[in-house]
């Protein structure tokens, strides 16, 4: 082998450092030519000398001493469009929203649709609903015309008898009875409306009267009472509300009129209401 | 207490992490990179400039670089790698001018009849130390040193990312703007210079060590 040029010895220099296998040829050249060998030890002890030569430590705080020098003199930066876009904070929501269109989207697919709304049934709900609301109310009504009607005051002192109860009891039917009477007009039942309206009076009767009456004042609203069949016909009007609430029943049989002296009422009777509603539907 | 958590979390988050965090108008999270890489910028900026005062400017002014080109940067090299590139390019930039400023000063006598530039290196020949002075190791790193100085900037840089940082030729002729082989006969050029001002002091080293003084 010829001798190697100093190029190529400066390359053997820095691949052998790198630990290269190319340099097989020369490394035995080298073994046999000591002037080339001292032209490599030339090369090394540049190389030597460049290790030696030190770099001052800056100090364990040289980074925050450049950020503090340079710091002031960076510009602001103007954050990314979709930096905010996708800020963790925004990401949450924008994942929970996604995730409510999901399980939106899901539900829909896999339930069954609901039938459609039908005003009809709503209609059926809000009388049901008033049918026991109005058969509570006649009921109360009924209880308080039987005792009103079958008492016996013992007024020993023979002049004056105490009502303030009944009239009490009659006050708070008042206020439900003006309700459900006005309720009967606008859904158009007058059999209702007409025997509420005939209740709303002896109830007033007896609300407007004094504390205390007379035995003979007392007798006459009594007397009033059962000449109007006002307890009658507040039991027929029970019994058409029981049928309406039960259709299934067979319908049970009108109570017996206690009074035959009384007449039935002129007014349109539980089964016109039931034809009326028949038409309706 | 709080700075000793401050920096722990710091050291935590990783390069990409903090480029990132910049980008999106953290301008804080630059200060994890600019004290995570200094040192290491400081080092090379130190040995192209040879004193710690222009090292200091070369790293300032190489983290405010990076800190305006941080777009173009994306994650596509390590950003240790990618900062010590813009060191090495500013600091050769600045040798160049440097270089053209004190030729500015110097008298024209130093330039030969023909116009051409004269080899710095024989000016170190004729001027050097008897191998007597070169004796110490004191007096070896100031020949050095003045050796350095006379490279050209893009030797100078040559030599220092290949020797001492262990670049790659290709990343050495990225940042010399030349091709691979171009950038690998920079460095030997490098070497021949220092090896030829170095060599009173070899040879004197070789003499002692004949005479049995080593």
């Amino acid at each position: 082998m010829t001798h190697p040029k100093e190029q190529e010895l400066i390359a053997y220099h820095d691949s052998r450092e790198r630990q290269s296998p190319d340099w097989r040829d020369l490394s035995v050249h080298l073994n046999d030519c000591a002037e080339c060998r001292a032209a490599l030890e030339k090369i090394e002890a540049v190389f030597a000398a460049m290790d030696s030569l030190p770099v001052p430590d800056p100090g364990e705080n040289y980074g925050q001493r450049v950020w503090a020098a340079i710091s002031p003199r960076l510009p602001e930066k103007q954050p990314r469009w979709w930096a905010n876009l996708f800020a963790p904070r925004r990401l949450v929501a924008v994942g929970a929203l996604a995730a409510i269109i999901v399980a939106a989207y899901v539900a829909g697919r896999w339930s069954k649709p609901l039938p459609p709304f039908e005003s009809a049934d709503t209609a059926k709900v809000r009388e049901r609903v008033l049918v026991v609301a109005v058969g509570n109310h006649l009921n109360k009504s009924e209880m308080f015309l039987v005792e009103l009607s079958h008492a016996q005051p013992n007024s020993a002192s023979g002049k004056l008898v105490n009502i303030s109860t009944e009239q009490r009891r009659a006050e708070d039917l008042l206020e439900e009875n003006r309700l459900y009477r006005q309720t009967a007009l606008q859904e158009g039942d007058q059999a209702m409306a007409s025997t509420l309206d005939e209740l709303e009076r002896v109830l007033l009767d007896v609300a407007n009267s004094p504390e205390q009456v007379t035995q003979a004042r007392f007798d006459a609203m009594q007397k009033k009472l059962e000449s109007r069949g006002i307890l009658f016909k507040v039991r027929v009007v029970q019994q058409g509300l029981r049928d309406r609430s039960n259709p299934a029943k067979q319908p049970a049989q009108q109570p017996q009129q206690k009074n035959p002296k009384t007449p039935a009422s002129p007014r349109p009777n539980i089964s016109q209401t039931k034809s009326k509603e028949g038409n309706r539907a | 207490m709080s700075q000793m958590n401050a920096s722990v979390d710091s050291a935590l988050v990783p390069d990409a992490v903090a480029v990132e965090r910049t980008l999106a108008g953290d301008r804080d999270a630059y200060r994890i990179l600019v004290e995570r890489h200094s040192r290491n910028v400081y080092r090379l900026a130190y040995r192209m400039a040879g004193n710690s005062h222009d090292a200091e400017e070369i790293v300032q002014e190489a983290f405010l670089r990076a800190y305006q080109k941080l777009k173009q940067f994306a994650g596509q090299a390590n950003f240790g790698t990618w900062v010590y590139r813009i060191a090495a390019n500013y600091a050769i930039d600045r040798l160049r001018q440097r270089k053209v400023e004190d030729a500015r000063r110097e008298p024209p006598s130093r330039e030969s009849e023909e116009g051409a530039e004269i080899d710095p290196l024989a000016q170190i020949k004729d001027s050097a130390p008897s191998p007597e002075r070169l004796a110490g190791s004191s007096q070896l790193a100031l020949r050095m040193q003045q050796a350095l100085k006379e490279l050209t900037p893009a030797e100078r840089t040559a030599i220092v990312m290949r020797h001492w940082d262990g670049c790659g030729i290709e990343e050495i002729a990225t940042v010399l703007k030349s091709s691979t082989t171009a950038a690998k006969n920079t460095v030997f050029r490098a070497v021949q210079k220092l090896r030829t001002a170095l060599e009173p002091f070899a040879e004197g080293r070789q003499s002692a060590k004949a005479m049995g003084m080593e």
